[in-house]
């Protein structure tokens, strides 16, 4: 049972970074019908400028997080702004090879800046053990829960209660008819990049901080299975990225601890596909025939 | 959407295959007095740190022989590429070193894979070929029939070797008799590792009680740990590279795991240090080529004066491309011409070449038989070093 709970515990921790992570995919795709490809880069970069602030100029844990979160929103506009706005009425499959291009300009051109070699994080969190029972909690395990739910609260609340959320709201259902009603469409896009990049770019830093070991291709693994995680939950739909983030994390977790931890990944890919075959709208995604 | 990923998956995998690009020098002009020897290593590229390396400890070995007066009086010259990481780049660089450039003998590329690729050209052109530290167990010194690729040499030992060695290091100096693998499966080296650790130490009457692996990238292990800490074992032994092993590593001390951790040459950075911390590494040992703690006076020797050259402690690439550059300096003199086939004949004859990585024989099938060296870490340092003989 001990063993059990452990094993939510880290499969919990893992599953918040691919939600943060999932939430960009899914915000994005809900208000421009876009896979953004370059989301997992974002959070690469993010893990980087957690790094540069942590290790050059000695800030501590928040400080760094809201740091990256900063320059990972600025970032997001530019891409958005450079990449996909003169794209906007372009047909779907060229704004996703642009996505790519854009994931692979920011994957190598890091590359060519820092180097290929993985880096490592300075000690910003203590590792203090928490024992509860025969479950092992550590203080940077809780730094990610608590940091993951806090984003996420504070996300359901900019779209639900706020005016712009409201605007992003009214963009996802309907473009034109918000331009109508005087809704500024291309701040809101703006507006939706910058917030789910934020949220890459702090999934950037607490990872650094956990695993202790940053590179500049790490964002494509943890890009493809946010990815799964927003189209389990419903791609489009943000409680559906956070339960997919979660589930996802979960499932990992128990299949290398239970199963067979060489099959991980292959189970996580082959979930993706039963759900493109099962429920292809996904958990949470709403339902829509496409009109011929 | 199931098309895009597919789409996006193969783009990923045709960026990953292009890489870097660099420029190699060119040596031209014969001459009676100078011997030429090629240098086909990766200098740019994903293992640019490998073949860098190993390029430092050749040519620190020729600046020596030539100040002390080169081969029989005949100065050497290397001619150096770069082959970028690539084996296409490798082969036909090693054909341009072979049909214009032409050298006596080809040393590097450093890996495997790259190694591999360039056996055709030297078998087809007749000029030998020697890797430092491509370690694959098949498919370099002898072919896929069992045959002996005549014009391909090594002078390191190979994986399997290292497997045997950590599994007998584990039964016989710790005392263990279960063990736990944790393997990288996304690379021969760790797979070849894993089957003869295990066969080793299953024949020597231990049990693996679990066999678990992972992928090169990975950064979350704990769910492998969380399982494996409920079972009954003495050591860990991790066949893979030290980006993931560290990790690994620090995952299973802070979760209390305190097992003696176990691995090979792969863990051999100082980036395992980083990764880990100081105070993760107690208990760690691995096999390796050679260890700067060794009293032996040529491998001090051989540290110091690294050391004036370059400011820096020498690491197992630098002593093999070192022992690489004598090896061949010491064959061509042994052959006492600059003919290819006389050079590879004295190649294959080796008898007890004293070298910083160890003596060895050339064995029949062109791999040497030489000892490892077991490393142990206290606080991340080398603390303990035991040679451990073939066999």
């Amino acid at each position: 049972m001990d063993q059990f709970l452990q094993q939510m515990v880290n499969g919990l921790s893992l599953g918040s970074i691919y939600a943060l992570i999932a939430l960009g995919y899914t915000m994005v795709y809900g208000i421009i019908k876009l896979i953004n490809f370059a989301h997992g880069d974002i959070y690469m970069i993010g893990a980087y400028i957690g790094f540069a602030a942590t290790t050059y100029v000695h800030l501590g844990f928040f400080p760094a997080l809201i740091l990256s979160m900063i320059v990972c929103a600025i970032l997001g506009m530019i891409i958005e702004r450079v990449a996909y706005k003169p794209l906007r009425n372009s047909s779907r499959i060229t704004v996703l090879i642009t996505a790519i291009g854009v994931s692979l300009l920011l994957e190598y051109s890091m590359m060519f800046f820092v180097g290929a070699e993985v880096r490592s994080y300075p000690k910003v969190l203590t590792n203090h053990l928490f024992h509860f029972g025969g479950v092992r909690v550590n203080m940077q395990q809780i730094y990610i829960l608590v940091t993951a739910v806090a984003l996420m609260i504070l996300l359901q609340y900019i779209v639900t209660k706020t005016k712009t959320g409201k605007a992003m709201r009214a963009v996802s259902i309907d473009k034109d008819a918000a331009q109508l009603m005087g809704i500024r469409v291309d701040k809101t896009i703006s507006i939706t990049f910058a917030i789910g990049s934020a949220f890459a770019g702090a999934a950037g830093v607490l990872v650094g901080i956990y695993y202790n070991s940053i590179d500049p291709l790490m964002g494509m693994m943890p890009g493809l299975k946010a990815f799964v995680a927003a189209v389990f939950g419903g791609i489009g739909s943000i409680p559906g990225a956070m339960i997919g983030g979660l589930a996802i994390g979960i499932m990992e977790t128990l299949v290398a601890g239970y199963g067979n931890s060489m099959y991980r990944d292959a189970a996580v890919f082959a979930f993706l596909i039963l759900i493109l075959i099962l429920k292809p709208s996904g958990l949470l995604g709403k339902n829509e025939r496409e009109k011929v | 959407m199931k098309k895009s990923l597919v789409l996006f998956l193969l783009l990923a995998m045709v960026v990953s295959l292009a890489g870097c690009s660099g420029s190699g020098d060119k040596n031209g002009g014969a001459d009676a007095n100078e011997i030429k020897i090629g240098i086909n290593y990766e200098l740019t590229g994903a293992v640019a740190s490998y073949g860098e390396s190993s390029v430092n400890g050749i040519l620190m070995a020729f600046d020596e022989i030539n100040a002390a007066g080169g081969i029989n009086g005949m100065k050497i010259v290397p001619v150096q590429f770069d082959n970028k990481s690539e084996p296409a780049e490798a082969t036909s660089l090693a054909t341009r070193l072979m049909t214009q450039e032409g050298v006596v003998a080809a040393l590097g590329p450093a890996t495997s894979g790259n190694f591999m690729a360039t056996i055709p050209v030297a078998m087809g052109n007749k000029v030998p070929i020697i890797s430092a530290s491509a370690t694959a167990d098949k498919g370099v010194t002898v072919d896929d029939k069992g045959n002996v690729n005549e014009y391909v040499f090594r002078l390191c030992f190979n994986d399997s070797f290292q497997g045997v060695t950590m599994a007998n290091f584990a039964f016989n100096n710790l005392n263990a008799t279960k063990a736990v693998i944790i393997q990288d499966n996304s690379s021969d080296y760790g797979k070849g590792l894993a089957e003869n650790f295990k066969a080793t130490f299953e024949a020597a009457g231990g049990t693996i009680v679990a066999h678990e692996g992972y992928v090169a990238k990975d950064k979350d292990f704990n769910a492998i740990l969380t399982s494996i800490k409920g079972k009954d074992f003495d050591v860990i032994f991790i066949p893979g590279y030290y980006q993931e092993a560290g990790l690994i590593i620090k995952q299973a001390r802070d979760q209390g795991i305190d097992a003696p951790i176990l691995g090979a040459d792969g863990f051999d950075s100082p980036v395992l240090l980083e990764l880990a911390g100081a105070e993760a590494l107690n208990d760690v040992y691995f096999s390796n080529h050679y260890s700067s703690i060794d009293e032996d006076p040529l491998v001090k020797e051989f540290i110091k004066a690294y050391k004036e050259k370059n400011g820096v402690e020498p690491n197992a690439f630098n002593a093999l491309g070192y022992d690489l550059g004598m090896f061949i300096a010491d064959a061509v003199e042994r052959a006492g011409s600059a003919d290819p086939e006389a050079i590879k004949d004295a190649l294959a004859e080796t008898k007890g070449f004293v070298g910083v990585t160890g003596t060895f024989d050339m064995g029949e099938d062109h791999n040497p038989i030489k000892s490892a060296v077991v490393i142990g870490l206290e606080n991340g340092v080398q603390a303990t070093s035991v040679k451990v003989d073939p066999n």
